[in-house]
């Protein structure tokens, strides 16, 4: 298929610098889904596109030795699991399908706190293991042709 | 302006005949849309619009454009009135449609009046968090929420299995 | 005429621009693309819907009173992670359909379609 493009010196010095940021504002769009814009896709979407990139530069097989894509495949069932686990989790706490109230026994409050952020977390890592593993599929296609 | 550009862009899609300039395009478009989005007040979902649509979006096509023969659309031999004609037909019941919406802006439209007010007043005494398409997205709309995520994965599976077997002809004998 | 909707209007224009791609084209890729216009244009109709005069992002913040509505903005952010969830699996099959077939126009794939029962 296409060549990987190590030989272009700039794409490669750049992506090495943009990478790591990239991965940072990531985490905090994450977690910072509260106070500002942001939460589990857009944080989702924003890691998954810095793996997206180092692959693009770097090489699929590269990529793909640094996230093995079964690893990743069990990480999107993880996510979601997740996200049912505190579901069911309310559930034995006496409360709905996704109450948060009950999760804390002494302030709703908190509850609801703890409950969207393990929602926002697993959103997050099923839409990032879903995303990557969409693209190591798609260009993974052309190279045993 | 934005809205100009938006149609101008949409239009350049429709006519051009190389599928990468419209996959290109089809970027674009979604970045011009984010703008908007966020001239709306909308700032999670032109966050959003902006990593999903010019991101992920165009990569899968390029991707896709990478595995094919030919990167050019065969052009359209003949002009048939039909689909113009259904299509102006289409607009213009919906631009009859419009007329009784309420205008843009509008405070008092029946949109903002039953469940709205609730969340954006009770949000911070029931949640206590600031960021209210959050609280709503993840809490009192959590199930929706659990849906989509559910949704992203079976895409996700979905691909695997149209996809994931190599083309080499001793995987085909083998199914 | 009534400026305050100059702003549907400009979606309905965009939603039939879409709407002519995916039904006249005959390329697959050019029809995904054209629903890919479609769908952008309906979200833009439901966030027009949800802005307030005044009002800013619906993200609580010391001074403001008067919020946008926050609802359209939830349901539009399940529907675009729909949609490109529908775009990925639609262009896979649309990679399966050329290894298949050879091509990715229409007419191209039922003429190959009758000719070999």
């Amino acid at each position: 298929m296409k060549q990987t493009m190590q030989r272009d010196l700039i794409l490669r010095v750049v992506s090495k610098v943009l990478i790591p940021y990239i991965f940072l504002f990531a985490l905090y769009v994450q977690f910072h889904g509260d106070y500002g814009p942001g939460g589990g896709f857009q944080a989702g979407v924003i890691f998954a596109s810095g793996i997206i990139l180092y692959a693009l530069v770097f090489g699929l097989r590269r990529a793909q030795a640094t996230f093995n894509p079964r690893w990743v495949e069990i990480f999107c069932a993880l996510g979601v699991l997740l996200f049912g686990g505190v579901g069911i989790w309310s559930l034995f706490q006496h409360g709905n399908f996704l109450d948060y109230n009950v999760l804390n026994h002494h302030d709703p409050k908190h509850g609801q706190h703890l409950g969207i952020l393990l929602i926002e977390l697993g959103v997050g890592i099923a839409v990032t293991a879903a995303m990557v593993s969409i693209f190591f599929t798609f260009t993974g296609r052309g190279r045993s042709a | 302006m934005l809205l100009t550009l938006l149609a101008a862009t949409a239009i350049a899609i429709i006519l051009l005949h190389d599928l990468f300039a419209s996959a290109m395009l089809s970027g674009i478009f979604s970045l011009l849309s984010a703008a908007l989005f966020v001239v709306m007040d909308a700032v999670d979902v032109a966050f959003t619009e902006a990593a999903v649509g010019a991101g992920i979006s165009t990569v899968l096509m390029l991707g896709t454009l990478a595995l094919m023969t030919s990167t050019r659309e065969k052009a359209v031999r003949s002009f048939h009135p039909l689909p113009c004609l259904v299509v102006l037909l289409t607009g213009a019941v919906l631009v009859y449609g419009t007329l009784d919406m309420p205008r843009y802006g509008d405070p008092t439209a029946v949109v903002h009046q039953h469940v709205a007010p609730r969340y954006i007043e009770e949000s911070y005494q029931e949640i206590g968090v600031p960021n209210m398409v959050t609280s709503v997205l993840a809490s009192y709309r959590g199930y929706d929420t659990f849906g989509e995520t559910c949704v992203v994965f079976t895409a996700a599976i979905g691909v695997l299995l149209l996809l994931g077997r190599p083309r080499n002809h001793e995987e085909e004998e083998e199914l | 005429m009534n400026p305050g909707l100059y702003n549907y209007w400009v979606v309905v224009i965009l939603m039939m621009t879409g709407f002519y791609t995916l039904i006249t084209r005959g390329n697959l890729i050019k029809k995904l693309i054209g629903l890919t216009v479609f769908q952008v244009s309906v979200f833009m109709l439901y966030i027009t819907m949800g802005k307030v005069d005044g009002g800013t992002a619906p993200i609580l913040t010391e001074g403001v009173e008067v919020y946008s509505n926050p609802l359209p903005h939830v349901l539009i952010l399940t529907a675009i992670v729909v949609g490109v969830a529908t775009l990925a699996v639609g262009l896979a099959l649309v990679i399966r359909i050329h290894e298949a077939y050879g091509t990715v126009e229409d007419d191209e794939i039922q003429r190959l379609n009758e000719d070999t029962p």
